[in-house]
């Protein structure tokens, strides 16, 4: 049998802390490991320590404590090759007004080290449909435009990883799924990609592996197939003729809970799982003589394991 | 440690692009302004002065107002340069670069001084229009207009990484630079001032700066040519040090 390997990592985070000038800990002691080649989603709601986990790792913020690596190299002792290594996309629109596109994109890739390579910069400017406005001043293109020569500029330098963030805020249904394709494209490259979103749904549609982050802390990474298998369940509520005062014994040793103050019963299946056990569930009620007056089942998307999390037990101690 | 060259290139091309693009407003204005100063003081008032140190009065204001100009251009378009992407918020990829302060610092002070170098040779190219005048030490002169301009830049650059508002961006030139430099001998000697003011002058840096200059021109000078060097050498100095601190501890650009 040949050993498992596990993917190579591309950005190893350990310890990571942030604590800002006014007591604020943006960040507690985050870990996480970027998989070379996949596409990773963080979530978290506003102020949850998005936006601060990626500038730490891109060299706009400076860490109160913890370590990482980017390619291999440590962002603070070689921070030159980490960051080459590295192309950022902010979440807010921050443009140079009066430059043309081809300048602002020959800039970056100039910025990062790299000489000039104007077939390089075709291209990248080709795939996001840029060609044509390369010689317009910034200023005179649309919001869905500007975004897209932020991505053109992140990556002029040919980055390994590149980091949006928030990429598809206040942008147009059309052109969301346009960034889409590309973001899939990139990774198709070999381009890692780490974006920060507030659409479970964009998370749903294109990630490899989810990591939600809330107060500062990663309350769960996991295979985005996984996090929907795992937490992604299916809930029969059954709502009883009379109450129960604690689960017959007939019934033990199946995943039932008794709620509503033992007006209802709630069966908890996988989706995933070939057989649901509704049908034997229902026989051994039966048995049991317990009569129910009507059923409902429900499902959790991804959004509903996001609030979950994000209200769990560990969300709620700060909130 | 290799140096980063591309991206000081990138900066340098890039800053340079600004002036190129803004060109009234950075090379026609100031030298329209030093023109009227050359008209006013130079023509029709120095007609009816007599010569400093045997040099005639409209010749005499030429190397003051050149460095009027270039100290005062010199900071405010370095200090605009850095402040600008701070403003706008693009300062975000210069931070995320694999840039040094150092070559920051290389690429956007020697643009600015390279804009403060033009201007002080078309200032001085304007002025023969007016005025005829010889310089005596050509290569003394370059060497102070280059001193000056680089130094000064600096000193634009820590200021434009200090302030943060438009308001802070403008104070130190308009309340402390400006009267300095009018207080600094560029239309006068300070040997023409009662003793008192002569030794208050020389707690004014820029009279060292002018007075250096006009040496340079004319062979004349209120305070000794070494000291001049030595002064300006020293506010260098300062400003370098200065700058080296914000690059320790990331003042103002990093959280």
């Amino acid at each position: 049998m040949q050993p498992i390997i596990a993917a190579e990592t591309v950005v190893a985070i350990a310890g990571l802390t942030k604590t800002y000038a006014n007591g604020h800990q943006a960040l507690k002691a985050v870990d996480l490991e970027i998989r070379r080649g996949e596409i990773f989603a963080l979530l978290g709601p506003n102020g949850a320590g998005k936006t601060t986990l990626i500038s730490i790792v891109c060299g706009i913020v400076t860490a109160s404590a913890g370590s990482v690596r980017v390619a291999g190299h440590d962002i603070g002792t070689d921070f030159r090759a980490a960051r080459a290594a590295i192309g950022l996309v902010p979440q807010e629109l921050h443009t140079d007004a009066f430059e043309s596109v081809w300048a602002t994109v020959s800039f970056s890739r100039g910025l990062f080290g790299k000489a000039p390579d104007p077939v390089h910069l075709e291209r990248v400017l080709r795939s996001l449909s840029l060609w044509d406005k390369k010689d317009a001043r910034i200023m005179t293109l649309s919001g869905g435009m500007k975004r897209r020569v932020l991505i053109a500029k992140a990556l002029a330098h040919e980055p390994q990883v590149l980091f949006l963030d928030e990429p598809t805020a206040g942008v147009d249904v059309e052109l969301r799924h346009e960034m889409w394709q590309l973001v899939r494209e990139l990774r198709e490259h070999g381009v890692t990609i780490i974006l920060t979103t507030h659409y479970i749904e964009e998370a749903e549609d294109m990630a490899d592996r989810i990591g939600v982050i809330n107060h500062g802390e990663l309350v769960v990474v996991e295979d985005k197939a996984t996090l929907m298998r795992k937490l992604g369940k299916k809930q029969l509520t059954l709502h009883l003729q009379g109450p129960l005062s604690q689960l017959p014994p007939g019934l033990s040793g199946l995943p039932l809970e008794l709620a509503d103050e033992g007006n209802a019963l709630i069966y908890t299946y996988d989706t995933q799982a070939e057989a649901t056990g509704i049908a034997g569930l229902l026989r051994r009620l039966n048995e049991q003589g317990i009569d129910f007056k009507d059923l409902n089942s429900s499902e959790s998307s991804l959004e509903e394991i996001f609030v979950s999390l994000v209200r769990g037990p560990r969300g709620r101690e700060t909130a | 440690m290799s140096l980063n060259l591309h991206a000081v290139r990138a900066i340098y091309r890039f800053e340079m692009a600004r002036t190129f693009r803004t060109l009234m407003q950075s090379i026609a204005s100031p030298v329209l302004s030093t023109s009227l100063y050359f008209l006013v003081f130079g023509t029709a008032i120095g007609a009816r002065m007599g010569a400093i140190d045997g040099v005639d009065y409209g010749a005499y204001i030429i190397p003051g107002l050149v460095m009027l100009t270039v100290l005062s251009e010199s900071i405010s378009n370095a200090s605009f340069g850095i402040y600008l992407p701070k403003w706008s918020g693009t300062i975000y990829e210069l931070l995320s670069a694999p840039v040094s302060f150092a070559e920051a610092v290389l690429g956007y002070v020697g643009a600015a001084a390279t804009k403060s170098m033009m201007l002080g040779i078309l200032i001085l190219a304007t002025a023969r229009v007016f005025v005829p005048y010889e310089i005596a030490h050509p290569w003394w002169m370059l060497a102070f207009l280059l001193l000056t301009a680089v130094t000064f830049c600096l000193f634009g650059f820590i200021i434009g990484i200090w302030a943060d508002s438009w308001e802070k961006l403008q104070v130190i030139p308009t309340m402390v630079v400006t009267p300095l430099t009018f207080l600094g001998g560029a239309f006068y000697s300070i040997n023409m001032l009662p003793p008192l003011w002569q030794k208050i002058s020389l707690f004014n840096p820029v009279v060292y700066l002018v007075s250096g200059f006009r040496w340079s021109f004319y062979g004349v000078s209120d305070v000794n040519i070494g000291l001049s060097v030595g002064m300006t050498l020293g506010f260098m100095g300062i400003c370098l040090a200065a700058i080296g601190g914000i690059f320790r501890t990331g003042y103002k650009l990093k959280q």
